[in-house]
């Protein structure tokens, strides 16, 4: 039974082993954590030190430093401007909308099966 | 003792359906007499529910397919007209995804639910959808299945509206229950056209008469065309992320099962059903051989990359946690039915025409297909209950609104965290390992269809990167200030889910060898199926 539980998956064309994926990760992990110990030991909590540094420029309210959702990945879809006017024009929230995509979609198939 | 279990194990496929629906309509009566009694009496519901699934799903994995007749002792007499219920390692599978929701749903709602009035509504429609799903999964009748589709559609229809001062919740209600009328109605069309020419509803009988003729093409169209809309493949979607957003988050969780009885639906119809005809040669050019699996392979893997894509991109521009979920949920969808599109069409193919190889490619493009269902179902489930953790919160599912949560709410960022590992496909997590064998196998077909599956997981992760960075990172801000970790019962709910997921993930080879490979052997080898009800009374 725990032969079979921790075996290694074979997928048809490689393997797969989680367990052996989570060693490697903890392994690389204690290699970080003792290469951090090297590091220098200046660091003081709650002195200047910590405040955010933006160019000499005061620090704005903690509300107005998040970037908001609306402006996350802002360039990709104003790169992709066109396929999302398409994507936005198919998706109009209206049922009759939902309901003719259905009868299209069965038209290509009763098209494709040579039922017209 | 033992007598008492193996009555148990005979008449679990009934109890199975049976329990819920009497649990249903028990509720309203044990909500009279105390709220923390009627909610004890929902969870032990399901739970002896899951029970029932669990011995049943043991019995067929260990001893194959198990029918169950309703109406006669001896059902050897004329099995055409009588009510079976088939379960074969495909329906104990989606039995199992069927009866986990459920469960983590209402354990999750005495929490989330405890402000809301009709509280004893929403328990016997969640039951009731309960019952309805195990049906559409467990029966041999297609004229069961249309009922059951019916109880399931009506049900969460309602569900979808219990928030009644909420315009969006009753418009999107509004709308799942116009698609799937039209739906259902189109079930049933094709349920006469087989009653009409077979004079049988049972799925078995019908599978063995079958021929590939006009009414045969034209039942087939209708079947696939209403059920893969009901299981929101694009361009057919558009209602999934309007009903998963506009539904309370465990109501979400349950219709996430929904979604997947229904493409359940399009398996058993094209896998059973249609299963002996997939090889009939249509038309030929020179060696080449026009056959219903191509056409019915390639159909589904265009769809698929269809709905992968414009699930991810339209998750990627929207701002609001439940909706993004949704369009994630639809790019999900697209993996399955891609690695199912890609088997059948390498799978069946005229002998002499494929190779070997091929075939186990496409073998293996199922289990990876089958196996995302259930990693779907679990991955999906979890981040509906984080967002509806987040609302409950907040009272906000706007991203443009939200900051800084995981200061106060610990338990739901990690969470959160394991259901976007999972989504987005990253290991060591379940869906990992299911995209892993779709895009190996999806790969053989077509590198394009690899690489677009690659793409858009990739997409998908900053998808939920940009949820987390949106709604979890960041300074504390003055609108969640007051905001505290959520109750005990929802903190439950999600933990049963990401333990499930870190198992799955984990533990591929040993889900997969006993829980998908018989569902997938099942899907190939229809003639078992039929066999156990002709050759088995």
């Amino acid at each position: 039974m725990l032969d079979q539980i921790i075996s290694t998956f074979e997928t048809g064309s490689g393997f797969w082993n989680p367990l052996v994926w989570l060693t490697a990760l903890v392994i690389a992990f204690l290699i970080i954590y003792i290469v951090r110990g090297f590091g220098k030991r200046e660091y003081k909590k709650g002195t200047d030190q910590t405040q955010a540094f933006l160019s000499g420029n005061p620090e704005y309210e903690k509300d107005k430093m998040h970037v908001k959702a609306n402006n996350v990945y802002w360039g990709f879809t104003e790169s992709l401007k066109s396929v999302y006017n398409f994507f936005g024009k198919m998706h109009t929230g209206n049922v009759s909308d939902y309901v003719l995509w259905f009868v299209i979609i069965m038209g290509i198939l009763f098209l494709i099966f040579g039922v017209i | 003792m033992n007598d008492i279990l193996s009555i148990l194990i005979n008449h679990s496929p009934a109890l199975i359906v049976a329990v819920p629906l009497f649990g249903a309509f028990l509720t309203p009566l044990v909500g009279m007499i105390n709220d923390k009694i009627r909610n004890i009496f929902v969870i032990f519901i399901t739970l002896l529910t899951g029970f029932f699934t669990v011995i049943l799903v043991n019995e067929v994995f260990t001893n194959g397919i198990k029918t169950y007749c309703f109406g006669a002792e001896n059902p050897s007499v004329n099995p055409v007209v009588r009510i079976f219920f088939e379960i074969d390692g495909m329906s104990a599978f989606m039995a199992l995804i069927a009866v986990i929701l459920p469960i983590v749903a209402v354990i999750y709602s005495w929490g989330f639910a405890k402000e809301e009035t009709g509280q004893s509504k929403y328990y016997t429609l969640i039951l009731l959808m309960t019952a309805g799903i195990l049906g559409m999964v467990l029966t041999g009748d297609m004229f069961n299945f249309f009922v059951f589709l019916e109880i399931t559609s009506i049900s969460s229809a309602a569900l979808v509206a219990f928030w009644t001062n909420k315009k969006n919740s009753v418009q999107a209600a509004f709308k799942y229950i116009v698609i799937s009328s039209i739906g259902a109605l189109m079930v049933l069309f094709a349920v006469a056209i087989f009653y009409g020419q077979y004079n049988a509803l049972n799925m078995a009988v019908i599978a063995n008469n079958i021929g590939f003729g006009f009414l045969d093409k034209i039942a087939l169209v209708v079947l696939i065309a209403a059920l893969t809309m009901k299981a929101a493949i694009a361009p057919m979607h558009m209602w999934l992320p309007d009903a998963y957003s506009g539904a309370p988050s465990p109501v979400t969780v349950v219709i996430v099962g929904t979604t997947l009885a229904s493409l359940y639906g399009v398996f058993r119809v094209v896998f059973t059903i249609y299963g002996k005809q997939f090889l009939t040669i249509l038309r030929s050019f020179g060696d080449f051989a026009v056959t219903p699996s191509l056409l019915i392979g390639v159909f589904i893997v265009v769809l698929a990359v269809l709905t992968i894509v414009i699930g991810v991109f339209m998750a990627l521009k929207s701002n609001d946690f439940k909706r993004m979920i949704g369009y994630a949920a639809v790019a999900e969808i697209g993996y399955m039915i891609l690695a199912v599109g890609s088997a059948i069409s390498t799978y069946f193919i005229p002998t002499g025409t494929t190779t070997v190889t091929m075939a186990e490619h496409g073998k293996m493009a199922l289990t990876g297909g089958i196996f995302h269902m259930i990693n779907d179902a679990l991955d999906i489930g979890l981040l509906f209950l984080v967002a509806g953790a987040v609302y409950y919160a907040t009272k906000e599912t706007s991203l443009n609104k939200l900051g800084g949560l995981s200061r106060k709410m610990k338990y739901t960022t990690v969470f959160f965290l394991i259901g976007l590992f999972a989504v987005s496909g990253l290991p060591p997590m379940n869906g990992f390992a299911s995209k892993l064998i779709i895009y190996q196998s999806t790969y053989q077909v077509n590198p394009i269809l690899a690489i677009v599956a690659i793409l858009c997981s990739i997409m998908l992760l900053a998808v939920f990167v940009k949820v987390f960075h949106s709604a979890f990172l960041g300074p504390e801000i003055s609108s969640t200030k007051n905001v505290k970790e959520v109750p005990k019962s929802m903190l439950i709910a999600m933990g049963i889910l990401a333990a499930l997921i870190i198992f799955f993930g984990l533990f591929p080879e040993f889900v997969i060898t006993n829980i998908v490979e018989p569902a997938k052997n099942a899907l190939l080898n229809s003639s078992e199926y039929i066999s156990a009800i002709l050759g088995g009374v």
